[in-house]
Formats: structure tokens, sequence, C-alpha cells
């Protein structure tokens, strides 16, 4: 094939060819950007909680006096587990996904905020929170009955707790946390183990990097940790199990209000909580598609307009001995050339839109191998569109020539 | 003349129907996108209170320790019950309000009705005259009543016509944890967008239900809702002494002046209060009003703004897609132009003509654009956020459509338009 002639019909249809090369550069830094964009989202909801989600839903009750907290828990823990199919219900201050119960900024230093750790989620589990979650321990010891200590403000005084290992490596980089101190004012922990992963109950307000930094407090039921219960089943038996444990809470406390909106599964308030991001990735493929779309068809337009206008020169060419597959393959080419040229400059394009979308969002540096995806996608993109015109091109008839328009 | 190019356009347009669908479907989706995320990131950035935002203000001062202190920090967001309660009763603005937000539980005398939790704001007796409240019926309850913890009580009218049937009842009883309040006004309809004056019970989350003093909800110790940011001895059962913030404190200032007066009032209770040892730090205070507030907190999610940013790129892409078929579109017509220009027309009336030509497709694109951005607006209504729901296009927009419709096209026609023009008479008439 030879490009020479091809860049020389090019050179007399100068901004139509710019044009197009104009569109392909555009679309691949739009593309790359919002590919881009939609992985980050995508890893983002995939975010590892830690616990058994599909096993585990939660139940929550409110509209109590704390002198009734004990009572309370009685009876539901007693009421909630009579239900057929209940594997275990426990008393819990918040899973992930849910509300937030219990928030703090935990140090170094006893009684100051100086030498601090950082805001981390306490989940406060009473005997057999810990089991029920299916929690993976990596190092050191599972919370035995007597590590279970009543809370006075919002998490007991001294307690041996669980860190997870985010958690760990951000407090303690490079040492082992076992039989480590920190504080929350004036509580005092001491790090009995470490877990795999456990999800804050609010992953996304803390930053990427504190997506896991949790203390699993063992805690006796009572106080301020009541009304919040954590029920366990069968993941195909969940949501009966569930739904007949919401009906019984009216039988087993009347005087208590079921918080409708915070007793779901965990897997029903994982997708609540990323459904705005769910959305997002929607939308962003959305436009991607609608994008190569237009893309295409403008290249389809240009292409059939170029066909048309040349016709003569096409049945010239078919008359002194070119091939369909000549002329189908000088359209081809042409259409790989354009698009070549907008892709290099789309690759530019592309970096100043991540550049531009890292100073005003919390986006990474575009990864290199973006760009020779965007690459393939839009050559591909541009011969699938010019085949059509291309077809129509080489089945214009030698006998053209002869006519006068 | 118009007439006639608008004919010619209409002609031309209808000769090609595939070319034309092209563009005006590149110009419709292209436009609908935009006019979509614009529409939501306008209902979003709005002003909550026209008209009034700008005299109102919210004072900010540092009553921390020197824990962590560093110098280029921002003083809290909120006030204590000690300082709130000196600002107040300090009355140094024409109107100001203190308030928090919370839940109460409402036991409604109608036995057909469950008890259920209802959304309150505490605030004081300011609070209805400086924000503009409108009343439906009665009024709001006034500084005595504040001061004695009155049992009174304000309701929306939504929770009106839930408990009420929409009658007036002020002068009634409603029992609220337990306790009988005199209800002594309905509001009419009112949702200021963003919710500004507390964003910590949500940026865009409705109006509440129930209004009671301030005074009377912290001796009954309703529950408390937003954020508690403490230091030192931090929290403990009694709000009132607690080195916590936890409350909001609004400002009416009619002039610059008068706002001036107030930092420089603000400015001397911190020193003054660093003098007698309860304030640690140098004195740090703000007064933003509410547009300045609402940046502060950056209360447009930025998903909101790379939307318009990822609808604009799209509109960029249409719209070059657009100049590309316009520019085949004109060409393709060198022979007609090549005979009117033979036939004395003057470049200026061609580039007349095709740019009549591009405004008509501008205008259809435009209709489809906004029957695009209807359908977007729908689908937005749709989601889960808490905004969802005001996402509807106004006169303003719905003109700004067709504009930008309009304007984007011409533009796009100009470089096929001034190249067609280019277009030597002879060169064409010979070759045909």
């Amino acid at each position: 094939m030879q490009i020479r002639p091809i860049l020389a019909a090019l050179r007399r249809h100068r901004l139509a060819t710019l044009l197009i090369a104009m569109e392909v550069a555009l679309a691949c830094a739009v593309l790359c950007n919002a590919c881009f964009l939609v992985v980050q989202r995508w890893k983002l909801i995939q975010i590892h909680s830690g616990v058994d989600e599909s096993a585990l839903a939660v139940l929550t009750v409110n509209g109590f006096d704390p002198s009734q907290a004990a009572d309370v828990n009685a009876r539901m823990l007693t009421g909630l587990r009579s239900i057929p199919g209940m594997q275990s219900v426990t008393v819990i201050n918040q899973v992930p996904f849910g509300p937030q119960a219990g928030a703090a900024g935990v140090s170094h230093d006893p009684g100051s905020f100086k030498n601090t750790i950082g805001v981390v989620d306490f989940v406060l589990g009473g005997p057999g929170t810990y089991e029920a979650l299916g929690l993976k321990l990596v190092e050191g010891r599972l919370p035995q009955a007597d590590d279970y200590r009543p809370a006075t403000n919002f998490a007991p005084p001294d307690a041996q707790v669980l860190v997870s290992r985010a958690l760990a490596d951000h407090a303690w980089p490079g040492e082992s946390p076992l039989g480590k101190d920190f504080w929350c004012d004036k509580l005092h922990f001491r790090v009995m183990g470490v877990v795999d992963h456990l999800a804050r109950a609010h992953p996304h307000d803390w930053g990427t990097q504190a997506t896991e930094w949790t203390v699993f407090t063992p805690t006796l039921p009572g106080g301020s940790l009541a009304g919040t219960y954590l029920l366990r089943a069968n993941p195909h038996d969940l949501p009966r199990v569930l739904h007949e444990a919401r009906d019984a809470v009216a039988k087993i406390a009347p005087h208590v209000v079921l918080d409708q909106e915070n007793s779901q599964t965990i897997g029903d308030l994982r997708a609540d909580y990323f459904k705005s991001d769910r959305i997002m990735i929607d939308l962003l493929i959305g436009v991607i598609v609608t994008m190569l779309g237009v893309t295409a068809l403008g290249i389809v337009g240009l292409a059939s307009f170029w066909v048309q206008q040349r016709r003569r020169q096409i049945g010239i060419r078919r008359a002194i001995g070119a091939t369909r597959t000549d002329i189908l393959r000088y359209f081809q080419t042409e259409n790989f050339l354009i698009v070549t040229g907008g892709i290099v400059l789309g690759m530019a394009l592309a970096y100043a839109l991540n550049l531009l979308l890292m100073q005003h969002y919390e986006l990474p540096r575009l990864p290199v191998y973006y760009l020779p995806i965007g690459a393939l996608v839009l050559w591909g993109l541009g011969q699938l569109a010019v085949l059509g015109p291309a077809l129509r091109a080489a089945a214009v008839p030698p006998v053209v020539a002869t006519r006068s328009v | 003349m118009f007439a006639y190019y608008l004919d010619l356009a209409l002609r031309s347009l209808r000769r090609n129907k595939a070319l034309t669908a092209l563009m005006v479907l590149a110009i419709a989706l292209g436009i609908g996108a935009s006019m979509t995320t614009l529409t939501v990131l306008h209902v979003l950035s709005g002003d909550p209170l026209p008209g009034r935002s700008g005299s109102l203000y919210y004072p900010q001062m540092d009553p921390r320790d020197m824990d962590g202190y560093k110098p280029q920090d921002d003083p809290p967001e909120q006030v204590t019950w000690i300082d709130g309660m000196a600002l107040l009763h300090a009355k140094r603005a024409r109107y100001q309000a203190l308030m928090t937000g919370g839940a109460v539980p409402i036991q409604p005398a109608n036995s057909a009705i469950d008890p259920f939790f209802e959304d309150a704001r505490y605030t004081s007796a300011d609070f209805f005259p400086m924000f503009d409240v409108p009343f439906l019926f009665g009024h709001g309850w006034n500084a005595a009543d504040d001061g004695a913890s009155a049992h009174v009580v304000v309701l929306s009218r939504k929770l009106n016509d839930k408990l009420f049937g929409g009658k007036d009842s002020t002068g009634q009883m409603l029992r609220v944890d337990d306790m009988a309040f005199r209800i002594v006004g309905v509001l009419d309809s009112w949702r200021p967008t963003p919710h500004f004056y507390d964003l910590y019970t949500g940026s865009y989350s409705s109006e509440e239900g129930v209004f009671v003093p301030l005074t009377t909800a912290t001796d009954m110790k309703f529950t408390h809702n937003g954020s508690n940011d403490c230091w030192g001895k931090g929290q403990s059962d009694n709000m009132k002494t607690a080195t916590c913030t936890w409350l909001q404190l609004w400002v009416q200032l009619d002039t610059p002046a008068e706002a001036a007066a107030y930092r420089k009032f603000l400015l001397n209770y911190s020193s003054e209060q660093k003098a007698l040892g309860r304030f640690q730090r140098p004195p740090n205070v703000r007064l933003p009003d509410v547009m300045g507030w609402l940046d502060y907190n950056k209360v447009v999610p930025s998903d909101v703004h790379l939307q318009v940013w990822l609808a604009f790129g799209f509109l960029l892409v249409c719209l070059v897609n657009t100049v590309g078929l316009m520019l085949a579109k004109f060409l393709r017509r060198s022979g007609e132009l090549g005979i009117r220009r033979a036939l004395g027309a003057s470049r200026r009336s061609l580039f007349a003509q095709l740019l009549t030509e591009a405004g008509v497709v501008g205008l259809v694109g435009g209709s489809g654009g906004l029957l695009l951005a209807l359908l977007g607006l729908w689908l937005v209504r749709r989601q889960p956020s808490d905004y969802a729901a005001l996402a509807y296009l106004d006169l303003p927009m719905l003109l700004a459509t067709f504009a930008a419709a309009v304007v984007a096209t011409l533009l796009a026609g100009l470089l096929p338009a001034w190249r067609a023009c280019l277009i030597p008479p002879a060169l064409q008439l010979k070759s045909n």
C-alpha cells in the first residue's frame, strides 16, 4: 500500500482531516480519563469489609431510656434468638456501611491529643459478636470471657482490643502491634490481636488510607451498648429471618421503636452506601459509549462525503486496473493515518486532562497503560466506522470514469 | 432575505436527512448532557435566602486550649453553650439566634397515628424573623419564652398536615417526649436550599418538623444530632459547661459597617475571654456570610462538579463532530453555492445563508437537548441523594438551553461556512 498518494490527497482536505483528528484526540482524552475514573470508583466499591456480609443483618431499635438498656437487651436477645433459622444474635454498636456510632481520635499518649494516631472507629461487641462477624485473626489471641468489660462513657475505660491490620501498620509501622498501648483521652486500650480486615461504618469519609482504621472492643452489653443487634443466619435464610425479626420487635419489646432504615442485611446496607458511586459508574460508562458512538458517526459522515466526492477518481483508478480491495485498503489506510494523528494528540490531551483532574479531585496519576488501550479502541472504532463508506467506494464501477457527473 | 435563507436552509436540510439527523443528534446529546449537569449544579449552588443571605453572618471564634495548636488553624465551626449564650444576650446584632438539630419522639393525641421520631430544631426566638420564615398560622415564640424554657412548639406545615389534617392547631397541646407542649405557630412551606443554617444534619436535607426553644430542649435533655467537637475535659452530661462546640450561631447585620463593628466585638470578646483564662489561643475570629459559609464548607458535592466537566467534554466532542459534518454538508453543495455566487450573491450573503442553516440545526438540536435534559433530570430525581428531589429545570435554565444550543451550533457553523464561501464560482461552473 502506498502511503504517499494518500497523504497527497489528504493535503487537499486539510480542514476535514484536521477535524477528524481533533475529534479522535478529544475522544481519546475523555475516554482514557473516564475509564480511569470508572476503575477508581470500582476499586472503591470493592472495599473488603472483613465480615461475612451475606450471612449478617443488623436490627436497630430506639426510643427507650438508657436506664432500660439492660432490660431491652435481655428481651431482644432472648426474643430474637427464638426465631427459627437464627444462628446467633449479639449486641454491637455499629456494622460496616451502617450508621457510625463510635469514631474517636486516639493517641500514643494518655490524656493528650499531641502524639495522635488518627480518628478510628470503635466497634463495640458483646460476647459472641467476634465469632458472628466472621473476622479473621492473623496475630495474637481471641477475646476471652473476662475481656468483656462494661462501657462507662462510650467504651470500657481499660480494654484489651483487636485492631485491623491496616490500623496496626499505620500506628506501629515495622513493629509487632501485640501488647502496644493507646489512649482515647483517658480511656486505655491494649492490643491483644490483629484481624485481617474490618471496615469502618463509613469507609469513604476518612480518606483512602483510613478505610479500615478500626478497633474491635469486647464490651459487656448495657448502658450505651444497647439497641443495635447483629443477626446471623444462613445466607439464603437471612431475608426471611430478618423479616420475622422486624415483625417480632413489637411483641418482644412493645415500648421501643424499630429503626426501619437501619434494620437491614449488611448486603443491602452496602448497596445503599455505594449507590451514588454505582450511579456515577453507570453515568461514566454511558458517556463513554455515547461519545464513542458520536465519534464513529462523525467519521462515517465525513468518510461518506469523501467517497461521494471522489466517485470519479475512484472510477478512473478502477478503470486503469485497481482492484476493489485496493480501493477498500485505500480508505482504510487513510482512516488509520488520520486516527493515528488524532491519537498522538489525544495522548497529550489525556495527560493534560488528568493533571487538571488531579488538581481538583483526589485522583492519582493516569497509569501509562491506559494510553495504548485507548489507542487500540480508537483504531478499532475508526476502522469499523470507515468500513461502510469504504465498501461503498469499492463498489463504484469503473464505468463511472467515462461519465460526466 | 432571512425568510428566503430559512426556506433554503429547510430545503437543504431535507435533502440529506441522514446527515441532518446526525448533526441534530450530536447537538441534542451534547446540550442535553450539559444542561442536565448544569441544572443540578445551579440548584445546588443556589442562594438559600435570596435577598437576605448577604446580611446574615455566622460568627466563629476559637475557645480551645493550646493542645495541638497551630497558628494557621481555622476556628471551630460551631460555638460552645457559654459563648453562644453570651453573644445571644449581648444583642449586638439586629437579630441573633443560637441553634442545633435533634430528634424528638412525638406522641400524637390521635391514637390512629403511632408515636414517631421527628427531626427537630432547638433554637431561640430570633430564628423566625431573622430567616424570614413564613407562618401559616400563629407566630414564633418570644425571648421571654426562651428565658423561661417555656414548653412551646412550632410545627412545620407537613407535620401539621400529618397530625391535624392541615387545620389551625395553634393553642392546642402536643405531647413531645411525655411532656405537653403548646403549639404557638405553624410554618408555611419553607425549605431553604442548601440547608445552610446547619450543614451537619445534611447539606440538602429538608426542613425540620418541630421547632422548640433551645433552653427547653437542653433542660429536657432532648437528643442532639450533629457534630460535637470537644477538647480539654471534654464532653460531660451537662452540655452547658462541656468544653465542646456544638451550637450554631447566626446573626443579622444589615450594613458592612455593622458587620465590621460585630467582627471587632468578636475580637474584643475573644481577648477578654483569654484575659479571663477561659480561652487560651490568640483571638481568631471569622464572620462569613451565608454564601461565604457555604463555600467554606464545600457543600456542592465534588461529584456534581466532575459531572459538569464530563458533560462539557462530551459537548466539545459533539461540537467538533458537528463542525465536521457541517463542513461535509456545505462543501457537497459547492456547485449550488458557485451558481449563487456567479449570479451575483456576495460572500457575505452566502455566509449568512449558511449560518441560517446552522442556526436551524441549533434550534432543532436545542429542542432535542431540552427533551434529553428533562429526561436526564427525571433520572437524577430517581437517585437516592437528598438533593435529588430538587433537580427541576427553571425558566432561566430553559432559555439558557436554547441559547446554548443555538450559540454552540452557530460557532460550529462559522468555520465550515467560511470555508464554503471561499469556493471560486468559476471553477464550480466549469467543472459542471
